[in-house]
């Protein structure tokens, strides 16, 4: 308590932790927490004729053809499907290497085709796709792992993009048809 | 001082430094803190996925929420879903095009290729609109988009 003998005056802070209360309170109130997450995805450039049909001499067994309904129903080559069992399709269709004939012949020709009916809801052409992009992110982590002992993640941009090409991702969104006559 | 010899008044809890950690949570906020930039027109449920990654450079990031009016807006709008571009709502799905060139000549050229549609729709929207949204951005060049949603737990492991 005994002051020592001089000393410079001391000003009085007791105020500065009321204002920075006031600063404090004010970004706590405007503060948003939540980070906008999403899903990145590049649209194919609008072309002003009529888009020829990718890739004519696509065989048919190169394309897993996806089918939503407006009732949200999956149907994946021609069959019913569940869509837990997506990920593990897309994954024997890209990685097929020629072995089965219903499946691709190679990673760089597979395909996969998305159509929706314009009654489908967002919320499953959402997880449809998340599938299918989980399918590729995982066949091109094994990828590399095997190859640079790396997650995909972790790898440089140039090692990357050589990962991308040989497992393109090959996305066809036909327009949405109007089947049901439930979209509006 | 906390000896207790004449054990009459009570010590005083120094509080000199209640600034110093107030601030350190001040700066916390401050640095953490997003503006509020418009107020939800429309009510947006997100879907829920696993493939999901962070929005960077958020001056890049324009937002485009799809959704029924919330409560407030309904006697005007009706409870359809409708398109919220900053804040107000569009009446015609082309008005997207008008406002993706708008947002575009905000940004600085060099950066104008980089600029991403962030793309908040409610899981209940039907297709049709998506599409119609999808073409209209097609037609606009703006091709970076992210399909806004929240981290599916139960899948993620998988």
């Amino acid at each position: 308590m005994a002051k020592k003998k001089r000393e410079a005056p001391e000003i009085n802070a007791s105020s500065m932790a009321d204002i920075a209360f006031l600063l404090l309170i004010f970004f706590l109130v405007t503060t948003t927490m939540d980070v906008d997450k999403g899903i990145v995805a590049t649209l194919p450039p609008w072309v002003p004729e009529q888009e020829p049909p990718e890739d004519v001499e696509a065989n048919a067994r190169n394309v897993l053809e996806i089918l939503v309904n407006a009732n949200d129903q999956l149907l994946v080559e021609g069959e019913v499907m569940d869509i837990k069992d997506l990920k593990g399709i897309t994954i024997k269709h890209i990685t097929n290497n020629g072995v089965d004939p219903d499946f691709s012949l190679s990673p760089q020709k597979a395909i996969v085709s998305l159509k929706n009916d314009k009654g489908t809801s967002y919320g499953r052409y959402l997880s449809v796709y998340d599938r299918l992009r989980a399918a590729y992110n995982q066949v091109r982590n094994d990828f590399s792992m095997n190859t640079y002992g790396k997650a995909y993640d972790d790898l440089e941009k140039v090692d990357q993009k050589k990962v991308r090409e040989v497992y393109p991702l090959k996305l066809s969104e036909a327009e949405p048809k109007d089947y049901s006559g439930g979209g509006q | 001082m906390i000896r207790k010899k004449g054990g009459k008044s009570l010590p005083k809890i120094s509080t000199a430094s209640l600034p110093d950690i107030v601030f350190m949570l001040l700066f916390f906020f401050m640095v953490v803190t997003v503006m509020r930039d418009t107020d939800q027109m429309v009510e947006v449920s997100y879907p829920k996925a696993t493939e999901l990654q962070k929005l960077e450079k958020k001056s890049l990031v324009s937002h485009l929420s799809v959704g029924p009016p919330t409560a407030k807006w309904q006697t005007k709008f009706g409870t359809a879903p409708r398109i919220q571009l900053n804040d107000r709502i569009a009446t015609d799905v082309k008005e997207v095009r008008t406002f993706i060139q708008n947002e575009r000549g905000k940004l600085k050229e060099a950066l104008q290729g980089k600029m991403t549609t962030s793309l908040k729709v409610d899981e209940g929207v039907k297709m049709g609109i998506i599409s119609e949204i999808k073409t209209e951005l097609r037609k606009a060049s703006a091709l970076k988009i992210n399909y806004s949603a929240r981290t599916n737990e139960e899948l993620s492991d998988q």
